[in-house]
């Protein structure tokens, strides 16, 4: 018990990394779903194509083989791409918080464009043209109206996305990031009981989870306001 | 790229795949077996029924596969009386990985599969229930000829992603050391250092699996949603077709 005390704020720093690459990798996500809902909303046959194959590529393969992918594969384009155009001879190490946040960013990106498209989809089409109406430039219909009148639709598959977001960044302890999962690891080999870490890091997974199933709450009523219900 | 690699270790691809398949399988069947009695227990009124099996979901649901895996492989195996147990000749496969990564998926997959069934079953329409009564079924009869059939038609589309996502999720067993899949794509990497070529490969082969997996599934979905599709289109050819006859 003494042990676990002693070990414990070790295992709570890991889990501020654990936050910080799910908020990073939220927000990469939510970057590229808004960029893949316009892709698929728009005219351009190309757009759209190229939308369709990354959001079907992502459902498809799992997220540890795409993480490991570009874990070891960036790894040697960074390194490649260094050598041949830039001249430079030593060696580049990437950083597993940066291959997860972009890996967790870029696979979530895909799901995060399915809900927007839906969002959007939802926001009557007279707001819109009201905007335009009123003298509006694309961008500000897009920042002004838009987002703020999907994010209602949007909100409930936000957080889904979200809360399994936040237990894929448990995989960034396979390729050695210092997180929670890997830091309770480390932990139960030192003290040779391992099972003991693993159900603290669990329950603040499920701490996590719990905290943000309540702020997503109080965050759809307050996109709400205005909403009659029956 | 060279893909020679990969082509020199096929059969360690086709090893790891029959690996996964084994583990995906059993994992789903064992939680689908765990799921309908559970499923039942979470729609009881009753919370000395339904709260274990909440907690159980809740637990399953809100930590990620690998800290569960984790918890088995290094948390309970490597518990005293798992290692003495292991060491015994009846007992000694539980000194193999693969039957620890099997008993998590297959806690975790009937978490997810409980809460499935329990929405399908909620979602049963009442007069059914009622008509079942009215004829004289008792509780046994009105759940195995009425809820739980239309129950699982209701719930099969969300139990085609709870497939995939249990195909994708074991990919992590490669951690524990089991040459599924993405172990024997991990191996080549590590023997030959060539990442792209060995990830790519994987990556297409799970991809061909799921989509056949999804593809399957749309056919189980038209064939059991038959009666729910919309029926204009056939009405509509039937029209002319008479029409052509007069």
């Amino acid at each position: 018990m003494d042990e676990l005390f002693q070990r414990l704020p070790f295992i709570l720093e890991g889990s501020l990394i654990t936050i910080s690459v799910s908020l990073v990798s939220a927000a990469v996500a939510i970057v590229l779903g808004l960029i893949t809902a316009t892709a698929k909303l728009s005219r351009s046959r190309l757009a759209k194509g190229i939308a369709g194959v990354y959001t079907t590529v992502i459902r498809g393969v799992p997220d540890l083989v795409l993480m490991l992918l570009i874990f070891f594969g960036g790894q040697l384009l960074v390194n490649y791409i260094a050598l041949e155009w830039f001249g430079y001879e030593d060696y580049i190490d990437v950083n597993a918080f940066i291959a997860g946040t972009l890996t967790i960013g870029f696979i979530f990106g895909a799901y995060m464009g399915e809900t927007f498209r839906g969002a959007i989809l939802a926001v009557p089409v007279g707001l819109l043209e009201a905007g335009y109406a009123y003298g509006m430039s694309r961008q500000q219909v897009f920042f002004r109206i838009l987002v703020p009148q999907m994010m209602r639709h949007a909100l409930p598959g936000i957080g889904n996305n979200w809360l399994v977001l936040m237990k894929t960044t448990a995989l960034v302890a396979v390729i050695g990031l210092n997180e929670m999962v890997f830091r309770a690891g480390q932990a139960g080999g030192s003290t040779r009981e391992p099972f003991v870490y693993y159900l603290v890091v669990a329950l603040l997974f499920l701490l996590f989870t719990t905290v943000s199933i309540w702020g997503l709450r109080w965050a759809e009523k307050r996109y709400s306001v205005g909403v009659r219900t029956a | 790229m060279d893909f020679t690699p990969v082509i020199d270790n096929f059969d360690l691809y086709l090893e790891g795949l029959w690996t996964t398949v084994r583990l995906v399988f059993f994992a789903l069947v064992l939680g689908f077996v765990l799921a309908v009695p559970f499923a039942i227990m979470r729609t009881s009124k009753n919370p000395a029924v339904n709260g274990p099996v909440w907690a159980f979901t809740y637990f399953f649901r809100g930590t990620p596969l690998l800290v569960q895996m984790f918890l088995v492989y290094y948390g309970l195996g490597q518990m005293q009386f798992m290692i003495e147990l292991s060491q015994q000749p009846a007992f000694e496969f539980l000194q193999d990985a693969y039957w620890y990564a099997l008993f998590a998926f297959t806690l975790n997959t009937a978490a997810y599969t409980t809460e499935i069934f329990r929405g399908a079953i909620l979602g049963t329409p009442y007069g059914e229930v009622e008509a079942a009564r009215a004829c004289g079924m008792s509780k046994v009869q009105i759940y195995r000829r009425v809820i739980l059939p239309s129950a699982f038609r209701r719930a099969l589309p969300a139990y085609s992603n709870e497939v995939i996502f249990m195909l994708h999720g074991s990919a992590i067993a490669s951690v524990i050391t089991i040459v599924d899949l993405l172990g024997a794509a991990r191996i080549v990497n590590s023997r030959y250092f060539t990442p792209y070529e060995a990830f790519i490969s994987v990556g297409v082969l799970y991809f061909c699996i799921t989509f056949a997996l999804i593809g399957g599934f749309k056919l189980l979905e038209n064939h059991w949603f038959a009666h729910l599709r919309p029926r204009e289109e056939t009405t509509a050819k039937r029209k002319t077709k008479v029409g052509q006859a007069a």
